[in-house]
């Protein structure tokens, strides 16, 4: 059976255009409100990336960490995430969804129950922060097993070796770290040179989808649109930042700006 | 993962994990992003030759004898022993070392490696500002560019170490995220790396952090236990039958570096005392995962002992010693723990305070709150040990550091 996330990349290619992912913080700002964001961008992202908040983040940059504490700070617990997760499946089941985080949570949740938790919510897949190859191999499996994608992730350090060993391990998805950088971090690396390392990827097995992550805005999504799928993390949280700190509406304001990331690529 | 509770004879305790990391096949590890990946790897490579390297090994007891200053001394504290009764109390004076505290022996290999990586930037990062003082004397010294990661909370607490960082060239970069002290500080510092790996070297201040980290600063700190071996032979002709070495552990640095040549004895004839930081008395928050019995977790990339709540979100710590104000520990200490060769305990603000004054009053020596805390515990046990017990304090920090928070805790000084 070929899974939702593969699916959803074939539904872009079909309109000849890359997979739109956005990321969001399950809890950002409250519970519900991050589930009613969540529903209504669907309905122009193609897969949706949920993160479990963690409160000592060593790879995210200031936009996230600031979702990530605002959802701590009011409550959020894992269970929340699931039910947050399980929800959304609920009046959207064809939408795939990601859950990313570190792995203190999952360890302290334990691997097992929580695996059992995303297949019971429904969740297509996990990307874990840092939780890298090969220590990831066993949770990997566990998780093909219960029918949940392990998000490998590649990034410009990745020797060819590493690469190659990466991707033979990999599920339906592959995640590209575009530079050098913690998330939300601005471009610094030419849209070319990006693409060109994405070819390598992609030439190792064409029939894996690789994404490209991090820097990517309204100003730079456009540049990349030849990959197979693009993530918006950041610029999602900063603008939730924003309409917070300007008493505005976020669920109209964040569909905005994922409708308007949707027509750059479209 | 397999678990394996038992120490080795014969080789040293940082070499003691398994392919993947980890020591008693349950702490420590790599949990790091996929971009620190091969920078790790560079790393653990490099060092694994340098450390055979004759060439590093004579650079490196060159710069240990003539910048740091080796042999730290080794006294006896005849008047706080008389004053106690029982027990011999001694100090190994480490804070004699350049610089004030034994991080300096971490941040001048640091700068050694980054040179021999033909690196030309060092980032650190710094709680009480020890760490990041020798970085930026170890960078200035050997010609690197230097920043130094340090929580808001710390700036403001160990302002004479931060004006030392300045004076020696070193950029500050304060962290307002979390608690705003030592570990909202690693984790930016290890923000930075992730960000600037491919021209940057990264010191990681204590035994904490991925694997390779925990093991170059034990590497640089165990030279401690190496000149209290020698120390111990001439004063006592051998290695007396009753010891007890007492060292504050924040990360652990320190104490794996006082009690490294130490490991391997009995320890019926020499005990590892380590003593953590309990926090104000009349708090819930301490810094003591080891001897409050804290659960595993993932801290910085390695798995450790973490003051953490139950989803794993890791808690805030308090403590009047911003060297010890840490909520994880190194897993080199976790397995001491676990395989019962270590013993653990805490000292409260008010002990480590109510030491200072007393070691201060009776000796030339002047500990910063860290050691404070060992002293601390060697005052509480000395009284009801035997006069052919030798308690060794490791003064591992000067409190000059600490001028302001003794002013305002003590009244005068």
């Amino acid at each position: 059976m070929s899974s939702l996330l593969k699916k959803a990349f074939l539904n872009a290619k079909k309109e000849n255009r890359p997979a739109l992912l956005t990321y969001t913080v399950a809890g950002d700002n409250t519970k519900k409100k991050s589930l009613e964001i969540l529903k209504s961008i669907s309905n122009f992202a193609d897969i949706c990336e949920l993160g479990f908040p963690h409160n000592t983040p060593i790879a995210d940059g200031g936009q996230i960490q600031t979702s990530a504490y605002r959802a701590i700070k009011n409550g959020i617990k894992i269970n929340d995430v699931f039910s947050i997760a399980k929800n959304f499946k609920k009046s959207k089941k064809n939408t795939p969804i990601i859950l990313m985080g570190y792995y203190n949570m999952i360890f302290q949740y334990n691997e097992n129950k929580f695996v059992d938790k995303c297949k019971k919510s429904k969740v297509d897949g996990l990307i874990v922060v840092d939780l890298p190859y090969p220590e990831n191999k066993s949770f990997a499996s566990r998780c093909k097993k219960n029918g949940v994608n392990f998000i490998q992730l590649v990034s410009p350090t990745t020797s060819q070796i590493r690469l190659k060993k990466i991707i033979k391990d990999s599920h339906d998805m592959v995640y590209y770290i575009s530079m050098l950088s913690t998330t939300g971090g601005k471009l610094k690396v030419s849209p070319k040179k990006i693409l060109e390392r994405y070819n390598k990827i992609k030439n190792q097995n064409k029939s894996k989808n690789v994404v490209i992550g991090f820097g990517i805005t309204e100003k730079t999504i456009k540049s990349l649109k030849k990959a197979d799928g693009l993530v918006v993390g950041s610029a999602i949280c900063r603008e939730i930042s924003k309409s917070i700190e300007r008493r505005q509406n976020t669920v109209t304001n964040i569909t905005k700006i994922v409708k308007r990331l949707r027509n750059k690529i479209q | 993962m397999k678990l394996n509770m038992k120490l080795k004879k014969g080789v040293p305790l940082i070499d003691q994990h398994d392919h993947q990391g980890f020591w008693g096949g349950k702490f420590g590890g790599s949990f790091i992003p996929e971009t620190l990946k091969k920078p790790v790897e560079d790393l653990t490579n490099e060092f694994k030759k340098l450390r055979k390297n004759k060439e590093f090994l004579k650079k490196r007891d060159y710069y240990f004898k003539n910048y740091i200053g080796s042999p730290t001394s080794f006294v006896k504290l005849k008047n706080l022993s008389n004053h106690l009764g029982g027990a011999q109390i001694w100090a190994k004076v480490v804070s004699e070392a350049n610089g004030g505290a034994h991080k300096i022996y971490n941040a001048t290999v640091h700068a050694l490696i980054c040179k021999a990586m033909g690196k030309k930037y060092i980032v650190g990062d710094t709680g009480a500002g020890y760490a990041g003082k020798m970085l930026s004397m170890a960078a200035k010294k050997f010609g690197l560019k230097c920043k130094i990661f340090m929580g808001a909370k710390d700036i403001k607490r160990q302002k004479p170490n931060c004006d030392a960082m300045r004076e020696n060239g070193a950029e500050i970069v304060p962290v307002y995220s979390g608690s705003q002290t030592l570990v909202d500080a690693v984790s930016e510092c290890m923000r930075y790396w992730v960000s600037n790996c491919d021209n940057t070297h990264m010191c990681v201040g204590s035994t904490v952090g991925p694997n390779i980290f925990v093991k170059i600063c034990g590497w640089s700190t165990a030279q401690i236990s190496r000149e209290l071996k020698k120390q111990l032979k001439k004063e006592f002709k051998k290695i007396p039958n009753k010891i007890k070495l007492i060292n504050c552990v924040g990360g652990g640095s320190s104490a794996y570096g006082f009690w490294s040549e130490f490991i391997d004895f009995d320890k019926q004839q020499i005990e590892l005392i380590g003593v953590e930081a309990g926090g104000p008395k009349k708090s819930k928050l301490h810094a003591a995962p080891l001897s409050r019995n804290a659960k595993v977790g993932i801290l910085h990339g390695a798995a450790s002992y973490v003051c953490q709540n139950n989803e794993g979100q890791i808690n805030d710590t308090e403590s009047i010693s911003a060297g010890l104000d840490y909520p994880g520990v190194s897993p080199i200490h976790c397995f001491l723990k676990d395989t019962k060769r270590a013993r653990y305990t805490y000292a409260t603000d008010e002990d480590a305070l109510n030491a200072h004054v007393m070691v201060t009053k009776f000796e030339k020596l002047n500990p910063s709150l860290e050691p404070s805390h060992a002293f601390a515990e060697a005052i509480k046990i000395a009284p009801k040990l035997s006069k052919d017990t030798i308690i060794i304090v490791n003064s591992c920090g000067d409190a000059k550091k600490d001028r302001d928070i003794l002013r305002e805790r003590l009244g005068k000084h």
